[in-house]
């Protein structure tokens, strides 16, 4: 997510090829090098009901995730 | 010769300053309106219209993928999220739903309250800033709803710790925030689902 533009695709490509592999890993640490954090949206396997789950290292993404959504960091407004 | 031609020259100098400043001074009084027409040329230039729009539609898309279809419909039709909150104060609250929840506004702060009396707890203020560095612009409207939401639906505790905390009544209006939810219960009633939160109806 980007103020003033909204979603805007950063990078893609399938984590189980090595090269899409590591330009995800570059793009992933740069986005959260500039402050952003880094979610995927889940469904609870029992309740069937969605949330979110921050991720602060790659190979924290779940393997089924289809895609990590950065946004800007909270503060108090 | 040389000490001469140095008198000659700063007694041109002193004579020649009145003019001097003078032409400074004419060039600093229309340097800065030639300097906005410039950047309101510039600005007029890059502005499009259908930017924020497109923005927003795009945001839209992005939210509806991600929360459920009860979630999607309640935004679309009242203009805010309801969330859950994650702590019970006793272990009988789990079963009997959840003791508190948000309500999620765009570019509002989020309203916690009690579903089963209706109470207002308080307002939570939060942003998420341009890290850019322009610092002027602000995530769409749907954006901000998501950004809210994930953060809650993820790490309730942190957003809430991030947060700036006042009583209901200093950015939202506590009788509209009632009367958001007297409609968020008339339209669970409306749509004759069972409530995932149970609401007090009033």
């Amino acid at each position: 997510m980007k103020p003033g533009h909204g979603e805007v695709l950063l990078a893609e490509g399938d984590p189980r090829v090595e090269e899409d592999e590591e330009r995800l890993i570059e793009e992933f640490r740069r986005q959260l090098d500039e402050g952003m954090w880094a979610a995927v949206p889940t469904t609870h396997p029992g309740s069937g009901r969605r949330e979110a789950q921050l991720v602060k290292d790659f190979a924290d993404i779940p393997t089924e995730a289809e895609r990590v959504i950065f946004f800007p960091r909270a503060s108090g407004g | 010769m040389l000490f001469a031609l140095l008198a000659l020259a700063l007694i041109a100098l002193v004579l020649a300053a009145p003019l001097i400043v003078n032409a400074i001074e004419r060039r600093r009084a229309t340097r800065p309106a030639r300097r906005r027409g410039e950047g309101g040329l510039e600005q007029l230039s890059l502005y499009d219209p259908g930017r924020e729009r497109r923005a927003e539609q795009r945001a839209r898309e992005l939210l509806r993928s991600c929360v459920n279809e009860e979630e999607w419909s309640m935004y679309r039709d009242l203009g805010f999220i309801r969330v859950a909150g994650r702590h019970a104060r006793r272990e009988s609250d789990k079963q009997s739903g959840p003791a508190y929840a948000y309500l999620v506004y765009p570019h509002k702060p989020i309203v916690a309250y009690v579903p089963a009396s209706g109470q207002l707890l308080s307002e939570y203020c939060v942003e998420f800033p341009d890290l850019t560095g322009a610092g002027r612009q602000r995530l769409p409207a749907s954006d901000d709803v998501l950004a809210k939401w994930m953060a809650l639906t993820s790490d309730e505790d942190r957003v809430i710790r991030r947060a700036n905390l006042h009583l209901v009544g200093r950015q939202h209006d506590p009788a509209r925030v009632r009367r958001d939810l007297w409609r968020l219960a008339e339209w669970e009633r409306r749509r004759g689902s069972r409530p995932e939160i149970q609401q007090k109806s009033r």
